[in-house]
């Protein structure tokens, strides 16, 4: 295997006018690192402190997830699909559950719709959170504001072991509709949790919108042009951070988003303070859904009954089905020749996506920025390199 | 004024730590192993297979068909057929599994073989004190380990437990009622139509 | 009774001078020094076990969880747990490092932490040397402390070691003025160098106040700037970018493993708990009590109280805020805090040579107040920071 050809001695900088010269100095943030959210990797080169070129390294936890799924059935891959952004597993088991109900022209019943949006705002919440504090982690708060939000977490994941059997895991999605419909009193103690959130969310910003460090860290900082957010395929709250009006439950109208009266934030600057207040916009504008919807939910069946577990073949074709995941645009690109493995199995991952901007942004920099930019990518290594 | 802000977020702090004395929300740490989190019904760890009455090698549900064993994604159960028969919890003279092996180090806890069961032989357990000092036979467990009764399926998801039996009582009273009846046995396994599980007979709850 | 309360108070001193009378004339100066010093030795690092177990649990209760709390009664003995580990660890020593600097580097930083405990006077009669010129002892000391972390960050060969050496270089020296502007203030009320006058100086009560030199307006000045130049001093959070746990990971002690890597934090922490020290000696009032009613308990034990408290303050910063990145800290040090400090030294003048009443106070404060606002300001205009509105796509 052929290693990348670095150059062994640094570049040296034109002099100067007084004749001095200075080395750059190439750094490896490198796999093993507190910051990077994962096994990832930045080559980076500096001058002095300033980023003067960046090279992500990553395939550190590739799993062969897609060419897994070319070998199992359609529903043999959706506990694989679970891992692929670890935290959010409810979004990409749903993902995948759309593009398999796409291809084979699957209704999904009314509860289900409504199961699938409650888990999936729960989803979003949790992941917003967990995010946010561990931006503030890589900023240097000591995990204070990342505790208070895993305090949160606990609740919902709470919510999803009760329901899904599996706090992370949840494999939770079948093609037509859930797994499993909701034990008695599940949906009292969800809205339990969903009131109590809004007012975690104050103390939170309590303790960080309006810190002047955190202001003077973040704002001005990984500038995102709308330009370049929409040349380079930026999608989620990266891209609405940076003025490009583009949410998938919007535009798509999947499921029944459209039931909803929900607002999109969008932020003006793009910067890395822009991307996290946009989480926190929408951690609210999901806990308005929320509430919609679990007042709304109907009786009734929860899995479409035409469908089998076993033996399920699509007929021949394709599709692609997406949603707005918590970090942006996560599709799932099926082929089916009409056997009961798919002929090609694709994932769109948003993370990945996300990060092709990452050199872009961290020009000229110092180092300390760009460990706070590439959490506010919000980059997961298991959807990054699948 | 410049640390207006810090000095917020320090009387946030101060809340936070004069309140972990006082108030239970504040700290929520559990003193594991000494005191346990309160064990939600539906939790699973890995799974198990469930023999009613006292005999586990007599009692036992399974039947050895194979079909979890084709549609565990990651491949870790092996079933071996025996070459006689023994009837199952409906009453039928059915093949059983001499060999049932799950190696939990490849179990990814996924509950697909508990959903593609027709006979509600497998379900999962939720024991996660699994630790063991071998890395290979440890995690290998064959069908005397995987065992474990009905009263203990009662013991640890009691809703799905009841549905489960007066499934399968619904079943045998069926299979009661076709036995003078009928001379050959039913045909094929019940067919295939997907279980659903922690839910009250009905579907239907809000 | 007050004469039991004397001797309680002086009961080191009275020890001290016991075991002198075993030892013949000639040799007591020697003896006296060294049994001064052995306890500085093991008091301080006692006190620095007690303070890794405090900052833990008060870290963890801020985190809405226990701290340490199973080796020992409440986690009291996780800090023999912890010497325990680094004394049995293997001691790693990259190849190309410099071997001699290498290994110097953290025994400097401990020996220059330990001298600045020579001029502190911990309670009544109770100081190892008391030097004419203390302050001027103390702060040339602290300043070895940079020399050290220079020395461990480029001897380490390493990339990251030596992003955290430029880092720790430039903050330490930026801090250096400030802390000893902030000071100046204080010696020019106390009119003298030496600790122990100044300690004296504040030793008055109006009624039942303190004259503590805190609570002047140039005197809380002056402490709060002292306390944040301390914090940048010792590489505390928010200044504690050097050792930039998430983004360098270890800056100039990444290369240090065990025993050595201990003497760092052990380093660090007797700065800090040495720059508090000095403080509660130039502006809390040293071993004073608060009140006049409270003078029977020990002096030592006061002097232990108020370090604690401001230990506990440095715990509490350390909890909540994200750390600065280094051209903002600079920033910070050159521009606010630096006209500040002279400010201060301006205002504390106009104190000495106006009359004593409430017109002294009023515009003192005034002439306090303005330059904070107003630097405050500019820092915030240079910046643009504002909080944002957001708007919401229809």
């Amino acid at each position: 295997m052929s290693v990348t050809a670095y150059p062994t001695t640094p570049p040296i900088l034109e002099p100067a006018a007084d004749g001095s010269e200075t080395q750059l100095l190439e750094i490896s943030m490198g796999p093993q690192h507190p910051s990077t959210h994962g096994v990832f990797r930045m080559n980076v080169v500096l001058d002095g402190e300033r980023v003067v070129k960046l090279k992500p390294v990553f395939g550190y936890l590739h799993r062969n997830h897609e060419k897994i799924a070319e070998n199992e059935t359609y529903l043999g891959s959706m506990p694989y699909t679970d891992r692929l952004d670890y935290i959010c597993s409810i979004t990409n088991n749903w993902a995948y559950a759309l593009a398999v109900e796409k291809l084979a022209g699957i209704q999904v019943p009314e509860r289900a719709e409504y199961l699938r949006v409650i888990t999936g705002e729960l989803t979003r919440l949790q992941n917003h959170a967990s995010l946010i504090g561990f931006l503030l982690q890589d900023m240097g708060s000591s995990g204070t504001p990342l505790m208070y939000a895993f305090r949160e977490r606990e609740n919902i994941l709470d919510l999803f072991e009760a329901l899904t059997g599996s706090r992370m895991m949840c494999n939770y999605m079948r093609f037509g509709g859930c797994r499993v419909d909701t034990p008695a009193g599940w949906l009292e103690q969800a809205q339990k949790v969903v009131t109590e959130f809004p007012r975690f969310l104050d103390e939170y910003e309590n303790l960080l919108v309006g810190n002047e460090i955190l202001m003077e860290r973040t704002q001005g900082i990984g500038v995102l042009s709308p330009e370049l957010a929409i040349d380079s395929a930026i999608s989620g709250p990266m891209a609405r951070a940076s003025g490009v009006n583009y949410d998938i439950r919007k535009v798509d109208n999947y499921s029944i988003y459209s039931r909803f009266s929900f607002r999109v934030p969008l932020g003006s600057h793009g910067d890395v303070y822009d991307r996290y207040m946009i989480r926190f916009l929408e951690m609210r504008e999901s806990v308005k859904i929320l509430n919609e919807a679990m007042r709304d939910i109907p009786a009734g069946p929860i899995v479409d009954p035409k469908m089998r577990i076993r033996g399920f073949r699509p007929k021949p074709g394709e599709a692609y089905g997406r949603i707005e995941s918590p970090k942006g645009e996560l599709g799932f690109y099926l082929i089916s020749d009409g056997s009961t493995n798919p002929y090609r199995y694709r994932v769109r991952p948003p993370s990945l996506i996300n990060l092709t901007v990452l050199e872009d942004l961290c020009l000229g920099v110092n180092v300390a920025d760009v460990v706070a930019i590439l959490g506010s990518i919000d980059i997961v290594l298991g959807e990054v390199d699948r | 004024m410049v640390g207006e802000g810090i000095l917020k977020g320090l009387a946030e702090t101060a809340r936070n730590f004069f309140g972990s004395y006082v108030s239970k929300e504040r700290l929520t740490t559990v003193q594991y192993p000494e005191q346990r989190l309160p064990r939600i019904e539906a939790a699973r760890s890995f799974p198990f297979l469930v023999y009613d009455g006292s005999d586990w090698q007599q009692g036992m549900r399974c039947v050895g068909c194979q079909i979890c064993e084709k549609e565990c994604p990651p491949k870790c159960i092996l079933i071996e057929k025996s070459k006689d028969k023994k009837p199952d919890a409906v009453g039928k003279q059915q093949f059983y599994p001499a060999v049932f092996d799950i190696d939990i180090s490849v179990c990814m806890s996924c509950q697909i073989c508990v959903e593609v069961c027709p006979f509600d032989a497998i379900k999962m357990d939720v024991d996660v004190d699994l630790p063991t000092d071998n890395r290979f036979a440890g995690l290998l467990l064959d069908k005397q380990q995987l065992a474990k009764s009905n009263e203990y399926y009662h013991g640890i998801h009691p809703t799905e437990a009841a549905a489960v039996d007066a499934a399968l009582a619904a079943e045998r009273a069926k299979a009661q009622a076709k036995k003078p009846a009928a001379a050959t046995p039913p045909a094929a396994p019940p067919s295939a139509a997907p279980v659903p599980e922690a839910q009250p007979v009905g579907g239907e709850s809000k | 009774m007050t004469q039991v309360f004397v001797q309680l108070d002086q009961i080191f001193v009275i020890v001290k001078y016991w075991l002198l009378g075993f030892v013949p004339a000639g040799w007591q100066p020697l003896v006296s020094a060294i049994v001064s010093v052995v306890t500085v030795v093991i008091a301080f690092p006692a006190l620095f076990a007690l303070v890794t177990w405090f900052e833990r649990k008060g870290l963890g209760r801020m985190q809405n969880r226990y701290g340490p709390n199973r080796a020992g009664p409440a986690g009291l003995f996780q800090p023999i747990a912890d010497a325990i580990k680094s004394l049995t660890k293997e001691d790693i020593v990259p190849l190309a490092a410099d071997h001699v600097v290498h290994f110097l580097a953290p025994v400097l930083l401990v020996t220059a932490a330990f001298l600045a405990y020579a001029v502190i006077p911990v309670g009544r009669n109770m100081i190892v040397v008391n030097l004419n010129a203390g302050v001027l002892f103390f702060f040339a000391v602290g300043s070895v402390v940079e020399l050290s972390v220079f020395m461990a960050g480029w001897s380490s060969r390493s990339k990251y070691s030596l992003l955290g050496a430029m880092r720790a270089i430039a903050q330490m020296i930026s801090y250096e003025v400030p802390l000893v502007l902030a000071s100046v203030v204080v010696i020019m009320q106390a009119g003298s160098l030496s600790t122990v006058a100044i300690v004296e100086r504040q030793a008055g009560y109006t009624g039942i106040w303190p004259h503590w030199f805190v609570f002047t307006p140039w005197g809380f000045v002056g402490f709060a700037l002292f306390m944040i130049a301390a914090t940048a001093e010792s590489n505390r959070s928010p200044f504690d970018l050097p050792e930039g746990e998430s983004e360098i990971i270890a800056g100039y002690y990444i290369e240090y493993s065990g025993f050595k890597f201990a003497l760092f934090f052990l380093g660090e922490y007797l700065g800090m708990m040495a720059t508090s020290g000095m403080a509660i000696t130039l502006f809390l009032g040293g071993w004073a009590a608060p009140f006049p009613f409270l003078a029977w308990i020990p002096s030592y034990v006061w002097f232990f109280l108020k370090l604690l408290a401001l230990i506990f303050g440095f715990i509490w910063i350390r909890g909540t805020l994200p750390r600065l990145r280094m051209d903002q800290l600079m920033n910070f040090a050159w521009e606010f805090i630096l006209p500040m400090a002279l400010f201060n030294m301006l205002v504390a003048g106009v104190w000495h040579f106006m009359p004593p009443g409430i017109p002294r106070w009023l515009v003192c404060i005034a002439m306090v107040a303005t330059p904070c606002i107003l630097l405050s300001m500019r820092l915030k205009r240079k910046k643009k920071l504002q909080l944002r509105t957001y708007q919401f796509a229809e």
